[in-house]
């Protein structure tokens, strides 16, 4: 299935949440790390809490919000089997805490940072995830 | 209250630059990754976007003494390049290349009550419990 290239759409966007992680770290000190700041919002009950539990809310009010303002509604087209889903749930949640960040903490966050360690994690993660989607689309098979 | 204010606000902006962005559609992150077939390169223009707003913000807050609600930046520290950062890393890339999700986006479909990205969700809390719940054990266990 083909995606629309949407350059100006994609890089907007990614001005907003520039702006975000801006505003959090102006506001808070914190990095906007979606991994962290879920994880820790699981974890434990601290002086992080009511600012993770207020940043949260604020995640869970985009799309509604967004929706509702655009008369739009966001396309969500899941193609994998749900089998497939939990199981990359299960990686996404351990290989992001497991490896202290995500698409916002390493990616976009730690590159802002210019942290080596952030950009080689990216780097990581982008080569890892190029290569489970050449193996499943192209050398299995599939969609 | 103004300070909760804030992170929710981050957080809001965030969500919304994941919606305006096309991050929260699955399909579209599994074609960015897909680079010898339906390649949609739209995310590498979040990430510009994204990068483009906070690296030269991060480096004006970097001068400034503190944020406005807490006593200090928590500013991360790390620079060492070690195993559980790549280990983390690679499994996290393929989770999101099997999904099409990473930690954002699942957390900011969740009120359109899809119940797959739901499951998902489920699976990641677990993931990063688990995670969490193993660097426990490495940090008490005497080395």
């Amino acid at each position: 299935m083909s995606t629309e290239f949407t350059p100006f759409a994609s890089f907007l966007g990614g001005m907003f949440i520039g702006l975000a992680a801006l505003i959090l770290m102006a506001a808070h000190g914190r990095i906007a790390g979606i991994s962290g700041i879920v994880s820790g919002w699981l974890t434990q009950y601290d002086d992080k809490t009511r600012v993770n539990t207020a940043f949260l809310v604020g995640i869970l009010l985009g799309l509604p919000l967004f929706a509702s303002v655009t008369e739009q509604t966001p396309v969500i087209d899941i193609d994998s089997s749900l089998t497939a889903m939990l199981i990359a749930g299960l990686m996404v949640g351990y290989g992001t805490v497991h490896g202290s960040g995500c698409t916002s903490g390493h990616g976009v966050c730690g590159i802002s940072r210019v942290s080596a360690r952030s950009l080689i994690a990216t780097a990581t993660f982008l080569l890892s995830g190029t290569v489970m989607i050449f193996i499943s689309r192209h050398l299995v098979g599939g969609t | 209250m103004t300070n909760l204010l804030s992170a929710a606000t981050s957080g809001l902006l965030f969500s919304i630059g994941l919606t305006v962005s096309g991050m929260i559609n699955p399909a579209k992150v599994k074609n960015f990754l897909d680079v010898a077939g339906h390649w949609d390169p739209s995310l590498a223009f979040v990430m510009a976007g994204a990068i483009l707003v906070t690296l030269p913000g991060y480096a004006l807050l970097k001068k400034s003494s503190k944020p406005w609600f807490a006593p200090t930046f928590s500013w991360p520290t790390r620079q060492d390049v070690d195993a559980p950062l790549l280990t983390g890393a690679v499994l996290f890339g393929i989770g999101w290349a099997l999904s099409g999700l990473c930690p954002g986006p699942a957390i900011a479909v969740l009120p359109t009550a899809n119940p797959t990205v739901a499951g998902f969700a489920v699976t990641m809390a677990l993931g990063m419990l688990i995670a969490h719940r193993q660097s426990r054990l490495n940090e008490t266990i005497p080395r």
